[in-house]
């Protein structure tokens, strides 16, 4: 508890990669929630080691989105029986990235979100070298219950990383 | 679809549809009908039949456990799991030493979709609905949130005055026919002596209160069984539970299914919250029902023995 300015967690955690569940990290983070939980929280982190190497996988989705002639488009990942096929996949991980960030942005002391499901993808053609995506996701708030609907557009490039616009 | 002709060809590892979760448990009583009975415990909003089977060796008002899974309709992994808890009891009753010894001095009461209304709309109009449909005076919005709606800390903190809201505890306690139908059955039956409500998901076994912060006076025995019960649940394939009160491990929720039959007496009361930790949440995938209703169960089978080992 800090006077005047809000609540310090140190965090000690493991981060396991979810392709992978042998493969672990560990991590130190500080998250600071400001008073009046108007602002997003502070983060700061360190990871002991590295985070796996998915260049190759990166390149490949990065590629075949590239290539497409259409679109893509998409809704309702996972479909209600939780079947993410295969094409897929990469989409449904990006949302899982984007919507942290969406989630941080919007955390409380008092929240617990999670991504509960893409409703609907679309991809976004660019001149430059990103792709972008319009995702309308849907986001679980624990305490409450409730589910958010939440539109987001996503840009990535497998160098560059990921950015989300809301 | 096929007709199912069989509860052996039933497939346990897909998500069916209300037709075809009724049309399983008339199978399962023509085909065990000294062991399975259907009861009707009442009608839904939308007028749908109620329905428990029973599990039972016979004698009369038996010292019972109830189980039951689908109360909040979107949370599929539950209802699934209770069609498989129900074929399993079925095939191990006589085979299995602790069911059997169960099954030897009390009977089983399973009510598989609780609500079956909200059920219904997750598979038609809203794969995300949680609560019955239920319409009240005055309000646009529809339903009520049956694990909000008991006799336990009624409208306290931890539910919601608002209709539109998730966790709305409705206009008065047993206004949902879902809910009274059950108050109705634990009243009449007065027998049950322990009582699990399965949901999902986040990992976790509950016991009460949820609607206040007053630990319950077999809070230390509770605590107990849930070790227990999480350690044989994590045994099969390390699926990892966190346990406690409902209230200390999840958050405050009043009104609340276990609170109500705690007070009533049954002291060996809980709740399940099945996987995952939100990977996929409400989403699982279906590869996943056989594997999550085999840990459960073994978890339902700690309660169980406990309870028998300690009738009161």
């Amino acid at each position: 508890d800090i006077d005047g300015v809000g609540q310090k967690y140190h965090l000690e955690l493991v981060l396991e990669d979810l392709l992978d569940k042998d493969s672990t990290v560990n991590c130190t983070a500080e998250v600071l929630y400001h008073l009046g939980n108007n602002i997003p929280p502070d983060v700061q982190f360190t990871i002991e080691g590295e985070l796996k190497n998915a260049e190759e996988a990166d390149n490949i989705f990065y590629n075949r989105i590239k290539s497409l002639e259409k679109e893509l488009v998409a809704e309702n990942i996972p479909d209600s029986h939780g079947n993410v096929s295969p094409e897929m996949e990469p989409v449904h991980l990006l949302a899982w990235v984007a919507s942290g960030y969406v989630i941080w942005q919007n955390s409380t002391e008092n929240t617990k979100f999670q991504l509960a499901q893409i409703k609907h993808v679309k991809q976004v053609k660019r001149s430059d070298e990103y792709l972008e995506f319009d995702y309308t996701i849907l986001l679980h708030e624990m305490v409450s219950q409730e589910i958010i609907p939440w539109q987001m557009t996503v840009l990535w490039h497998p160098q560059h990383g990921v950015q989300v616009t809301q | 679809r096929q007709l199912l002709l069989s509860t052996s060809t039933f497939d346990y590892a897909t998500y069916h549809s209300l037709d075809e979760i009724y049309a399983f448990m008339d199978l399962l009583v023509a085909e065990n009908p000294n062991l399975v009975s259907k009861l009707e415990i009442g009608r839904s909003t939308e007028n749908r039949p109620l329905y428990v089977l029973k599990f039972s060796r016979g004698g009369t008002n038996r010292p019972a456990v109830w189980i039951d899974t689908g109360i909040h309709s979107r949370e599929w992994v539950t209802q699934a799991s209770g069609v498989w808890f129900a074929k399993k009891i079925v095939l191990d009753h006589e085979n299995d030493e602790g069911l059997a010894s169960v099954l030897d001095k009390m009977d089983i009461f399973l009510e598989i979709v609780t609500n079956p209304d909200g059920f219904v709309f997750t598979h038609t109009q809203n794969r995300m609905w949680r609560k019955t449909r239920s319409r009240h005076s005055g309000s646009l919005c529809v339903g009520v949130d049956p694990n909000r709606n008991w006799d336990a800390g009624f409208g306290g903190p931890g539910a919601s005055g608002n209709p539109c809201s998730e966790t709305y505890h409705g206009p008065y306690a047993n206004s949902e026919p879902e809910v009274k139908a059950i108050v109705d059955f634990v009243k009449n039956h007065g027998n049950i002596k322990a009582f699990v409500s399965i949901h999902s998901y986040s990992q976790l076994l509950l016991y009460p209160y949820g609607y206040t912060s007053t630990p319950v006076p077999d809070q230390k025995e509770l605590h107990q069984i849930s070790e227990k019960a999480v350690a044989a649940l994590s045994s099969l394939y390390g699926t990892s539970y966190k346990y406690g009160s409902i209230i200390t491990t999840i958050y405050q929720a009043s009104g609340g299914t276990i609170d109500w039959t705690y007070n009533q007496g049954i002291k060996y009361s809980f709740t399940f919250e099945l996987r995952d930790t939100g990977r996929y949440g409400f989403l699982l995938p279906a590869k996943q029902i056989v594997p999550t209703a085999e840990e459960t169960w073994l978890a339902l089978k700690v309660i169980m023995q406990h309870a028998l080992d300690h009738l009161y």
